[in-house]
């Protein structure tokens, strides 16, 4: 029993940062009817930037959580401005095209900058625990999952108090009726690629004392947040974290009954049959449809 | 106060308006009637530059708005409540309203004008709460209106306000079109609804296959022969 416990919190602590490295593909998805392979690629990027910053000066991931998390800012402004600004209005098999492309791109830049090692963020506090009687939990995975939690409540009260939220949500329903109202679409969709690309982010450097940071380590994280992703609705941003947190308690409890070796299988073959019988998601009947 | 003067519009290779030429003068009520397809949303879509496939000039107080972004063109109070009405189904009423003052110069006063637009359609203030997409359509129709309100405008823009609606949704409409022009605001009425725009508007203007077919006052087509065998069903 204690073991289950154990088995479960511990999948729900994954869950957290799943949920957090997957909200914002849902937010693009939603705001910009964009389908962003390279989503993962941006988790890949903040890993490398705690990595560099933590082998350059010995900083741990929190201390250079702030630079962090505003060089993301500027690569998802950059991103939407030089790149996605272009396509907004293009097909969606085009759309599609440019972000493999970019996943590709960026993949191949971070081999030739760092090579294909594995790079380990080796502060203290990795092999720290919490002992809380009958559960232990690690110490930067406590911390991943409270960020994670006190970063979703923001985007939840950005999104429902704020005009700029209230904007996107908007936009996300009916983005023809949002250009009367004068809200600029181009603007929107700017703010929303770069809050999904800076959520990615804080997910990849909550990671990175847990996780090892290598070129191809986003692809996996894109993968998961797409399978989140469907599991949630598509577009719903609550959807989102469910799905993050039932793939971490199916992949934590698959672990446990089957072996480590059947966790992916474990959260592919929920996608299937949550498809089959849900194919609206979870969370379905909000989201998913959009008139543009 | 609004001003087009040989308005072309095409989409694709497809022209939708041809020489389109048109005013509203301030306090004014103007119909546009015509047919399914005439062009009536498409001259609509130009003057809000929610299309921007068009030649020809467009002038709002005297200053030209045709090379405008639409958020500009809402900041200067021209504002189109959209055929269909379009709320954001998932919105509350209250929200939807809300994003009506959207534009920079209405948000700190957003929430008095909630209240006067509560006060001019008391029916909303029931349903503040409620989502948009749980409306009826009548209620979605004044919501559409008060949402439209929300900008302050000095012209609002009607796209078949009383489309699908029932007899008495569609007086309720036309009473609030006639108290919108007595708080002084210009409105610019699309219908297909050719008796009761007609009646109420003091110009109006018949467009057929994108060309202004007809134009006089209102009381005067409403006696034309063409127009009341072409429009009136008589
Ligand atoms: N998005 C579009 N793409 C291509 N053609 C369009 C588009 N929208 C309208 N049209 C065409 O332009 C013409 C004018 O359409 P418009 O919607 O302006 O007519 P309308 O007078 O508003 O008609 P209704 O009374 O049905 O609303 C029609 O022939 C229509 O098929
Ligand atoms: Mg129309």
């Amino acid at each position: 029993m204690e073991q289950i416990a154990q088995v479960l919190v511990s999948g729900l602590l994954s869950g957290g940062v799943y949920a957090l490295a997957s909200v914002g593909l849902a937010l693009i998805f939603g705001v910009v009817g964009l389908v962003n392979f390279a989503h993962g690629e941006y988790l890949m990027l903040a890993m490398y930037i705690a990595w560099l910053a933590y082998d350059l000066t010995g900083a741990s991931p929190y201390a250079s959580m702030p630079l962090n998390l505003a060089l993301m800012a500027v690569a998802g402004y950059l991103t939407f401005r030089i790149i996605m600004a272009r396509v907004i209005n293009a097909d969606h098999s085009i759309q599609m095209l440019i972000t493999l492309a970019l996943s590709m791109a960026l993949q191949n830049l971070a081999l030739m900058l760092w090579k294909a090692d594995y790079r380990t963020v080796r502060i203290e506090m990795t092999n720290q625990v919490i002992d809380a009687g009958f559960l232990v939990i690690s110490a930067p995975r406590a911390i991943a999952f409270a960020v994670a939690a006190l970063a979703s409540l923001l985007l939840y009260l950005f999104l429902q108090r704020t005009w700029a939220g209230t904007a996107m949500r908007a936009v996300a329903q009916d983005g023809r009726a949002a250009v009367l109202m004068g809200i600029s679409l181009r603007r929107v969709y700017g703010q929303a690629f770069v809050i999904g690309t800076v959520l990615v982010g804080l997910a990849g450097l909550l990671l990175s004392p847990i996780y090892p940071v290598f070129p191809l380590v986003g692809a996996g994280f894109s993968t998961l947040a797409f399978i989140v992703v469907v599991l949630g609705g598509l577009s719903s941003v609550p959807g989102a974290i469910a799905g993050g947190l039932l793939v971490g308690v199916v992949e934590s409890l698959a672990g446990y009954f089957a072996g480590p070796a059947y966790q992916q299988a474990a959260y592919f073959l929920l996608f299937i049959v949550v498809l089959i019988f849900r194919p609206e998601g979870i969370a379905g009947g909000r989201g998913g449809e959009r008139r543009r | 106060m609004l001003r087009l003067r040989n308005l072309n519009a095409y989409y694709g290779g497809i022209q939708a308006l041809r020489d389109i030429s048109l005013d509203v003068g301030r306090g004014e009520i103007v119909a546009v009637i015509g047919a399914n397809a005439a062009g009536k949303s498409t001259m609509l879509a130009c003057i809000s530059r929610a299309m921007d496939s068009f030649t020809g000039e467009i002038s709002f107080d005297g200053r030209r708005i045709d090379g405008l972004p639409p958020d500009r063109i809402v900041d200067l109070g021209l504002v189109q409540v959209p055929e269909g009405r379009l709320l954001f189904p998932r919105l509350s009423v209250r929200e939807n309203l809300m994003l009506g003052a959207y534009s920079r110069r209405c948000r700190a006063g957003c929430a008095e004008r909630i209240e006067e637009v509560f006060g001019i359609l008391p029916k909303l203030r029931e349903r503040a709460s409620q989502l948009a997409g749980s409306l009826s359509g009548g209620e979605a129709q004044l919501c559409a209106i008060g949402r439209g309100l929300m900008a302050a405008p000095s012209l609002i823009m009607l796209d078949e306000p009383s489309l699908g609606l029932s007899p008495i949704a569609v007086k309720e409409v036309m009473a609030l079109v006639a108290a919108i022009r007595e708080k002084g605001v210009s409105v610019l009425l699309v219908e297909q609804n050719a008796r009761q725009s007609l009646r109420l508007a003091d110009r109006a203007y018949v467009i057929e296959n994108g060309r202004v077919a007809m134009q006089g006052a209102g009381s005067e087509l409403l006696e034309d022969a063409v127009v009341k065998k072409a429009y009136l069903g008589l």
